[in-house]
């Protein structure tokens, strides 16, 4: 909260500002100061508190895998291990039962995903102005902490699908296969090909969209609502705080479980023969 | 809220994650999630073989449990059929002892009445000769008349 006593407006856009690094044409690199600024800076700007939660729950993730990777043991389970080997397991199923190709990568991709978004979206459940408040003591201006609210991370996941769809669809089908695919589907007639590869390409650039904006939308509009609660006398809050919060057990879950299983399923299909 | 260069930075952290996952944490884990899979698929099929061999065991046991009962049964058998027939020879054994005995005792009591029958004939004759003797004085030809004597004495 900049300032004293913000308006409800103020206090909105305030939370929904990233923290912005990038060279300003006026100020040259610098934190952009409010939305206006961070527009100004173009493409060559980096949210800085996204890629730092970010970065930090993959840690956290990577950090706890690299553990049971580490004592995992083929004798009877404990603990810790127990709980994350049945998360380990939960994604395994996805593969199991959406990927029919063999592929060393597709299975740690769907457990990464899963996990990483899971936290990611889990930074929700913190009280809306903690961080940004502590953030705010310590002098930063700005401090978004769900990186799945930011478009650029949900959609930067999603085009890194889309990079691997292209990547094993020409690996396992050759270029040409890859082509052919797109020029012949869904109607095979030469004189079609034009329609075909229209209609093929908007499928196959939607996808990344669709995983990005689906998982962006949703966590958007719940930290949206988390805000406008606040808004309320602190002594409401909770009839409403509380609810939501429970509400997105589910939602954050779902959102995690959803971008996995789409991915894998995405990926299945370069593995397919046709 | 625009779109700008943490789009790429979040593909290259998504990468390098999916990347140190693939390298460090799949592979160890779905091995030892294999191995224990292995091991518990082991265990089941050790359990299923005991579980045959214990039936295996079961039945054998009984299989000789009624076998030892019968030999039991058989040998008892036998020996109640061997006291019997002892007791049976030992019977016969007494039987024709005893017989023996008493033909025996009968043959010595005949002799001894053969010869207590002879004493008595010489004697009786001894004593007719004597009373005839007596009775006759002398008038008699002893000679003659102890042929005589001899036969009656035979004939009692």
């Amino acid at each position: 909260m900049a300032g004293n006593a913000p308006t409800s407006t103020e206090y909105i856009t305030h939370h929904l500002q990233n923290l912005t690094f990038g060279l300003h044409p006026d100020n040259g690199w610098s934190f952009a100061h409010g939305a206006e600024e961070a527009r100004e800076m173009g493409f060559w700007a980096i949210n800085v508190d996204t890629m730092g939660w970010s970065i930090a729950t993959g840690l956290l993730f990577l950090w706890l895998f690299r553990y049971l990777a580490r004592t995992v043991t083929n004798g009877v389970p404990s603990g810790l291990q127990n709980a994350l080997e049945m998360v380990f397991e939960f994604s395994n199923g996805i593969i199991r039962t959406s990927f029919s190709g063999h592929s060393k990568m597709v299975g740690p991709l769907a457990l990464t995903l899963f996990c990483w978004i899971f936290f990611m979206n889990s930074l929700k459940w913190l009280p809306i102005d903690l961080v940004p408040q502590i953030a705010h003591k310590l002098g930063i201006e700005y401090m978004r902490i769900v990186p799945t609210s930011d478009p650029n991370a949900t959609l930067g996941m999603g085009f890194a699908i889309f990079l691997l769809i292209i990547y094993y669809s020409i690996r396992n089908k050759g270029f040409s296969g890859f082509a052919k695919e797109l020029s012949f589907r869904p109607f095979n007639h030469w004189a079609l090909i034009p329609f075909n590869l229209v209609l093929e390409l908007v499928v196959l650039i939607v996808k990344p969209i669709s995983l990005g904006l689906r998982l962006f939308g949703n966590m958007f509009a719940g930290e949206v609502i988390f805000i406008m609660i606040s808004l309320l006398p602190f002594w409401a809050m909770w009839v409403l705080d509380v609810p939501w919060a429970i509400f997105h057990i589910l939602v954050i879950t779902l959102q995690a479980f959803i971008f996995a299983v789409l991915s894998v399923v995405y990926l299945s299909a370069c593995f397919e023969e046709h | 809220m625009n779109i700008n260069m943490t789009l790429i930075g979040q593909m290259i952290a998504f990468a390098i994650f999916v990347w140190f996952c693939m390298k460090y944490v799949w592979p160890p884990i779905t091995q030892a999630l294999n191995e224990r899979q292995q091991r518990i698929q082991d265990g089941l099929e050790e359990a299923d073989r005991a579980r045959a061999e214990l039936h295996k065991a079961n039945e054998q046991a009984e299989e000789t449990l009624r076998e030892s009962r019968e030999e039991a049964a058989r040998i008892l058998e036998k020996t109640r059929s061997r006291a019997n027939q002892m007791i049976e020879e030992a019977r016969n054994d007494a039987r024709a002892e005893g017989e023996r005995m008493i033909a025996n005792a009968r043959s010595e009591i005949d002799s001894e009445i053969q010869q207590a029958k002879g004493e008595l004939r010489a004697q009786v004759a001894t004593l007719a000769i004597q009373g005839a003797e007596r009775i006759l004085e002398s008038s008699i030809d002893e000679k003659k008349h102890r042929e005589m004597v001899d036969r009656l004495a035979e004939e009692l």
